[in-house]
C-alpha cells in the first residue's frame, strides 16, 4: 500500500515495516504508520541502546524507582524521596537554539512532577563548537537564554552545570537538561493505566501542529537540508507550565489519581500507548474531543504532534468531578477523552470512527531490538598515542596558566549563570559558580548535593575508561560538597548507531559506566540515550553524561570550592600524578587530542570520596576542590577566585622518564584522577591527616592561604607568582568576553 | 498580626516569602488566591515575585486585573501597609498604587545575583528599623527592573521623598557602573504618596538566612512587624 519512500520518510526499515504487518495482521493505514514511526524511532523506543543498557546497576537500598518510568526515585530519609533524572534536547537545539532548549527543561520538568515531586532545582550540561565561529555565538546565547527564559519563568533554580567547547560538537551542539524534585515516599505516582473503565483525561495546553516528527528527527542526522526541520522543533510556554504543575500536584493529594504521564516526544501518542503498556490495559481515546489550536488536523498530526505542557490523566472512576475541580481554579484544559479498556489495544477514534488500533505492547515493548555491529575506530591506535617529543615547550608556566584561565572552557562561566535564577525557592546552599551545587530539603535538616558531568575527550580516547571517569568525576563533586552519592542519572550522547564505530564508543562507555557505578555502589535510576549527533559524517566526541545526586545529612556541613580564610592551610589528597593524555593543556596549548585518559583506581577513589564526607561532617574542613580540567594549577587558582585569598603552596615535581622538560608541565597541567585539593584550620589539619592516614589516602599540607599572590613552588623552583587579581580578571573574562559588546 | 501573600497564576516566590514570615519572624501568614474577594483580615499585605501570566504583554500588566487587587487598592488607600517585591512591584506599578514603570534591564538580560541597595528614607512601615543611608546587600533576579518614570514624576518622587532604595556600590556611593539594570536615577524602590505602599525590585525574603548568603532583608519585613506591634500605622479591620 505504501511506497518505499513513504515508508523511508517514516524511518522504517523494511525489516521494520514488514514486522509491523505481522502484528498488525495487515498493512497499516497512514495513522498506524505514524505511530509506528514514532514509537520505534530509536529516540523512543531505544532500539539500539536497550541491550547494552541492561548492563547499568540499577538497584540498591535507597532505590524506591528505577529506570522505566518518568523519572527515577531515591529515599533520602523522613518520609521523603529525590527524584530526579536527565535528559537530552541536542537536535532541536542545533535546528532552533531557544525553543529547542527551552521545551528540553520543560520536558524533563514534567518528567518530574509526573510522578508527584516538586521540583527544586535544574542543571545544564552544555557542549558547542568553537567560540570564533558566530554561528555558534549564536547558538550559545540562543540555548542560554531559552534555559533562562524556561526556568526562570516557572520558578525552578538552574543551580548549575557545566558547558563546553570542542570542534567536535559544532554542527551538534549537545543540551542536557537535569531536574530535580521531592516528593513524599507514599505519594509516588507512576505512569500507568489501570482499572477497566477509569476515564483518561487530557490536560494542559491544547495541541498544534508543532513538533512533528520531532522524535524521528532526533534519531537521525543532519545534513544540508537540516534547516528546513524547522517546523519540527516545539514552542514552550513556561506559564502554561507552571499551572499545569501546581494543578498536578493539586490532585496528587487526593486520592483520585491512578497514572499520570507527560506528552512528551511522540506526544498524545507515547502516553497512551506506554501508561496501557505498563498497566497491562488498553486504552480507547476519541481524539475529536482533544482540545486543538489549529483547525482541520487530521489523526496522524494529531496523535503525533509535540505540542508543549500537556498531560495524561488517569482518573478513579467516580472521583472525576475532584479532578475537574481543580483544573477549573487553575484555569486549565481538562477534557475526558476516553478510558481504559482490558483488550491491550491502543484505539484510536475520531468522532466514533477507529481511526487507529494496534497492540501498545508492540509499540511499546515489542519494538526492534538491535545487537548493532561494533568496531574499535580503525585510528584508535593514533589517538592513544602521545608524542612527547612533538610537544614544543615556548611557554612558561605562568604564561600557560594564564593561557588556560582565559580558554572558555576554563573561565568562569559567570555570563552564564547570571541570566539563570539560581535563587528563587530559598534553598540554594551554594551558589552558582561557587561549587558543587546544593540545595536544602525544607522541613528537614537535610541537603542534597548534585553534580553533572562528562569529558568527551577522555571518551574519544578510550570510552570505557572515559566512562568511568565520567561516574568517578561527578561522584567526586558531590562528595566534595560534603555529600554521600546514592543514585545517579545518565544522559548517553553519541553518533551514528549504524557505523559499527560509534556503536563501539557507546558500548565500551556504558560498560566503564556499569563498572564503576557498581564499584561506588551509585545505581542508575533512569536516563537518557541521545544518538545519531553527527553532521555529515562527523560525530560528536563520544559524550556521556552523568548526573550524580548526593545526600548530606547536616546542612550545615556543606562546602564550597573557595577558600574561607586567611592562613589556612591547603592540604592535597590523592596522588601527585602527570597523565597529560587527553588534557586541556594539550588541547587548549598543542592544540591536540591525544594519549590516554587518565588512569583511574575505583577502591582510591571510593576511599577518597568517603573520606571527604567523613572529614566534611566531622567540620574539618573550610573548602574543598576536586581536580578536572586544568590540572593543580587551575584547580588551586580556582580555590581562591572569588575568596579574595591568594596562596603559596610548594609542590613535589613529577618526572616522565626522557622528558625531564615535560615533567614541570605535567606536575602543574597533568589530569591525575581522585585528586581533591581542601583548606582546614591549622587547629584541625593533624585531624584531617590522621583521617586520610586511617583511609589510606595520601594528604599533604602543601601551603597556606592568603596575602595577595598566587605562588607555586615546584620541588626547589618558584615556577609561578603573579597578583591574585591579575589571574582573576583573565578568568572572569575568558568567556564573557565573547559575548559583551 | 497576619500577612496575607496574594497568589497570582505564575507567582513563584509566594512560598518564599511565606516562609520568610512564618518560620523565620514567626508570624501568621495566609495565601490569597487572586481570585478571592476578601483579604482573610491581614494586617500586611505582600504582592510576592514571580512571573504572573508568564510576564504576557508586559510584567504584571495581567494580573492588576485580578479581582483580589479591588481589595488590595481599598487596604492601600486607607493607609494599610502593602509591599510589592519584584513582579510584586510591576503588579503595584501597573495598577496606578505607584507611580512610574518598568522595562527590559538596559542590558536586555536577566540578571540574578546579589547587589547593594541604599536606604533612602525611613519613614515607610518597612523601612522604619533601618537607618537613611543604610547599605543593604540583597539579591535581584528580573529581566525587566529597569525602572523609568517621566521627568515631570522624577521630580515628585524626589520632591516629596519616595525614592527608597537606589543601587549603590558595596559603600553606599551612587556610581552608574553599579547601577545593574539602567534604572532611572539608579532606583531600585520606592514609596506611594501615602508612604504605605513600598516596591521593590530585590528580593528581601532571600536575604533572611545567612547560610543563603546575607540576612539583610530581614529588617525591611521586621520593620512591618515592629510598626504594627506599636500601633503606629492605623490597624485595619
Amino acid at each position: 500500500m505504501f511506497d518505499q519512500e513513504t515508508i523511508d520518510a517514516h524511518g522504517l526499515t523494511s525489516i521494520e515495516y514488514k514486522r509491523v504487518i505481522d502484528i498488525l495482521g495487515r498493512e497499516p493505514n497512514l495513522t498506524e504508520l505514524g505511530i509506528f514511526s514514532v514509537m520505534w524511532s530509536e529516540h523512543c523506543s531505544y532500539k539500539s541502546s536497550r541491550l547494552h543498557l541492561n548492563k547499568l546497576p540499577t538497584t540498591g537500598s535507597r532505590v524506591l524507582q528505577g529506570p522505566g518510568e518518568n523519572a527515577g526515585a531515591v529515599d533520602i530519609g523522613d518520609g521523603l524521596a529525590a527524584v530526579f533524572k536527565i535528559e537530552s534536547h541536542n537536535h532541536p537545539s542545533f535546528i532552533e537554539p531557544y525553543q529547542g532548549a527551552a521545551t528540553g527543561v520543560g520536558g524533563i520538568i514534567r518528567d518530574i512532577f509526573t510522578m508527584g515531586a516538586r521540583p527544586i532545582a535544574l542543571l545544564d550540561s552544555l557542549r558547542f563548537g568553537p567560540l570564533d565561529d558566530p554561528h555558534t555565538r549564536q547558538l550559545v546565547e540562543g540555548v542560554v537564554a531559552g534555559i533562562a527564559g524556561y526556568g526562570n519563568s516557572i520558578g525552578i533554580p538552574t543551580v548549575g552545570g557545566e558547558i563546553a567547547f570542542d570542534v567536535s560538537y559544532a554542527g551538534n551542539p549537545l543540551v542536557n537538561v537535569f531536574c530535580l524534585g521531592i516528593a513524599s515516599t507514599d505519594m509516588l505516582i507512576k505512569g500507568s493505566a489501570e482499572g477497566v473503565g477509569n476515564a483518561v483525561y487530557y490536560v494542559g495546553a491544547k495541541t498544534g501542529r508543532d513538533g512533528i516528527h520531532g522524535a524521528t528527527m532526533a534519531s537521525s542526522e543532519f545534513d544540508e537540508t537540516s534547516s528546513e526541520k524547522r517546523p519540527n522543533v516545539q514552542v514552550g510556554d513556561p506559564f502554561m507550565e507552571k499551572l499545569l504543575l501546581e494543578a498536578c500536584l493539586e490532585v496528587i493529594q487526593t486520592d483520585a489519581l491512578v497514572g499520570i504521564q507527560d506528552m512528551g516526544a511522540a506526544g498524545l501518542t507515547c502516553s497512551t500507548c506506554e501508561m496501557g503498556a505498563r498497566g497491562g490495559s488498553g486504552i480507547e481515546v476519541d481524539i475529536a474531543h482533544v482540545p486543538q489550536r489549529e483547525t482541520g488536523m487530521t489523526p496522524y498530526e494529531i496523535m503525533l504532534s509535540e505540542s508543549q505542557e500537556r498531560m495524561l490523566f488517569v482518573v478513579r472512576h467516580d472521583h472525576e468531578a475532584k479532578v475537574e475541580k481543580i483544573f477549573k481554579k487553575w484555569d486549565l484544559h481538562a477534557v475526558r477523552i476516553g478510558f481504559v479498556t482490558d483488550d491491550g489495544l491502543l484505539r484510536v477514534k475520531h468522532s466514533g470512527t477507529i481511526v487507529a488500533e494496534i497492540p501498545n505492547k508492540a509499540l511499546v515493548n515489542d519494538g526492534p531490538l538491535y545487537d548493532r555491529p561494533i568496531k574499535a575506530p580503525s585510528d584508535l591506535v593514533t589517538r592513544q598515542s602521545l608524542d612527547l617529543e612533538k610537544l614544543s615547550l615556548m611557554a612558561s608556566p605562568t604564561e600557560i596558566l594564564v593561557q588556560l584561565l582565559a580558554s572558555p572552557q576554563v573561565a568562569s562561566k559567570r555570563w552564564v549563570y547570571r541570566q539563570f535564577d539560581h535563587m528563587v525557592q530559598t534553598n540554594t546552599l551554594v551558589l552558582a559558580g561557587m561549587g558543587t551545587a546544593v540545595v536544602r530539603v525544607k522541613g528537614t535538616n537535610r541537603a542534597l548535593a548534585f553534580s553533572v558531568d562528562g569529558n568527551g575527550r577522555y571518551c574519544y580516547l578510550d570510552p570505557f575508561e572515559g566512562g568511568k571517569l565520567a561516574v568517578a568525576e561527578s561522584a567526586r563533586n558531590v562528595a566534595c560538597a560534603g555529600a554521600l552519592p546514592i543514585g545517579a542519572t545518565n544522559c548517553l550522547n553519541f553518533g551514528n548507531p549504524e557505523r559499527p564505530e560509534s556503536m563501539w564508543q557507546f558500548v565500551r562507555a556504558v560498560e566503564g559506566i556499569s563498572e564503576a557505578c557498581t564499584k561506588l555502589d551509585i545505581p542508575i535510576t533512569g536516563g537518557n540515550v541521545s544518538l545519531y549527533n553527527e553532521t555529515g559524517g562527523e560525530s560528536i566526541h563520544p559524550t556521556p553524561v552523568l548526573g550524580v545526586v548526593g545526600i548530606i545529612e547536616d546542612l550545615n556541613c556543606v562546602l564550597g570550592r573557595s577558600f574561607r580564610s586567611a592562613d589556612s592551610v591547603v592540604i592535597l589528597l590523592g596522588k601527585m600524578g602527570s597523565d597529560l593524555g587527553g588534557s586541556e593543556y594539550l588541547k587548549t596549548v598543542h592544540g591536540i587530542v591525544r594519549g590516554y585518559p587518565p588512569y583511574l583506581n575505583l577502591t582510591s577513589e571510593q576511599a577518597l570520596q568517603q573520606l571527604l564526607v567523613e572529614m566534611i561532617s566531622a567540620g574539618l574542613l573550610e573548602s574543598a576542590h576536586d581536580c578536572a580540567e586544568g590540572g593543580f594549577a587551575v584547580t588551586l587558582a580556582e580555590c581562591c577566585f572569588d575568596s579574595n585569598l591568594g596562596v603559596d603552596v610548594i609542590v613535589s615535581g613529577q618526572t616522565i622518564k626522557g622528558h625531564e622538560d615535560l615533567g614541570l608541565v605535567a606536575t602543574l597541567f597533568g589530569e591525575t584522577a581522585s585528586r581533591v585539593i581542601v583548606s582546614s584550620a591549622e587547629k584541625n589539619v593533624d585531624s584531617v591527616l590522621a583521617k586520610a592516614t586511617a583511609a589510606g589516602i595520601q594528604a599533604c599540607p602543601i601551603g597556606k592561604t592568603g596575602g595577595t599572590r598566587f605562588r607555586v613552588t615546584v620541588s626547589n623552583s618558584l615556577v609561578i607568582d603573579l597578583p591574585l587579581t591579575d589571574i582573576e580578571r583573565v578568568w572572569t573574562t575568558g568567556l564573557s568576553k565573547h559575548f559583551e559588546t | 498580626m497576619k500577612f496575607a501573600i496574594i497568589v497570582f497564576p505564575g507567582s513563584n516566590c509566594d512560598y518564599d516569602t511565606y516562609f520568610a514570615v512564618k518560620y523565620l519572624l514567626g508570624k501568621e501568614a495566609e495565601f490569597v488566591w487572586h481570585k478571592d474577594t476578601n483579604l482573610k483580615g491581614a494586617d500586611v499585605v505582600v504582592l510576592p515575585g514571580g512571573f504572573s501570566y508568564g510576564d504576557y504583554l508586559r510584567s504584571g500588566a495581567i494580573a492588576r486585573f485580578s479581582p483580589i487587587m479591588k481589595q488590595v487598592a481599598q487596604f492601600a488607600n486607607k493607609g494599610g501597609p502593602v509591599l510589592g517585591i519584584c513582579n510584586g512591584f510591576q503588579v503595584l506599578l501597573e495598577a496606578g498604587l505607584l507611580p512610574g514603570a518598568m522595562r527590559r534591564n538596559h542590558q536586555l538580560k536577566f540578571i540574578c545575583e546579589h547587589v547593594h541597595v541604599r536606604v533612602e528614607h525611613t519613614d515607610t512601615p518597612f523601612t522604619r528599623d533601618v537607618v537613611a543611608g543604610q547599605v543593604l546587600r540583597i539579591p535581584i533576579a528580573h529581566g525587566d527592573g529597569n525602572y523609568y518614570a517621566n521627568p515631570e514624576t522624577v521630580a515628585t518622587l524626589e520632591d516629596k521623598r519616595q525614592i527608597i532604595f537606589r543601587y549603590t556600590t558595596p559603600g553606599g556611593e551612587l556610581d552608574e557602573a553599579w547601577n545593574v539594570n539602567g534604572s532611572t536615577l539608579a532606583i531600585a524602590g520606592i514609596c506611594s504618596e501615602g508612604r504605605n505602599v513600598v516596591g521593590l525590585m530585590p528580593h528581601p525574603e532571600r536575604a533572611c538566612e545567612a547560610s543563603l548568603g546575607s540576612v539583610d532583608g530581614r529588617a525591611l519585613l521586621e520593620s512591618v512587624i515592629g510598626a504594627l506591634a506599636n500601633d503606629s500605622i492605623a490597624k485595619m479591620k
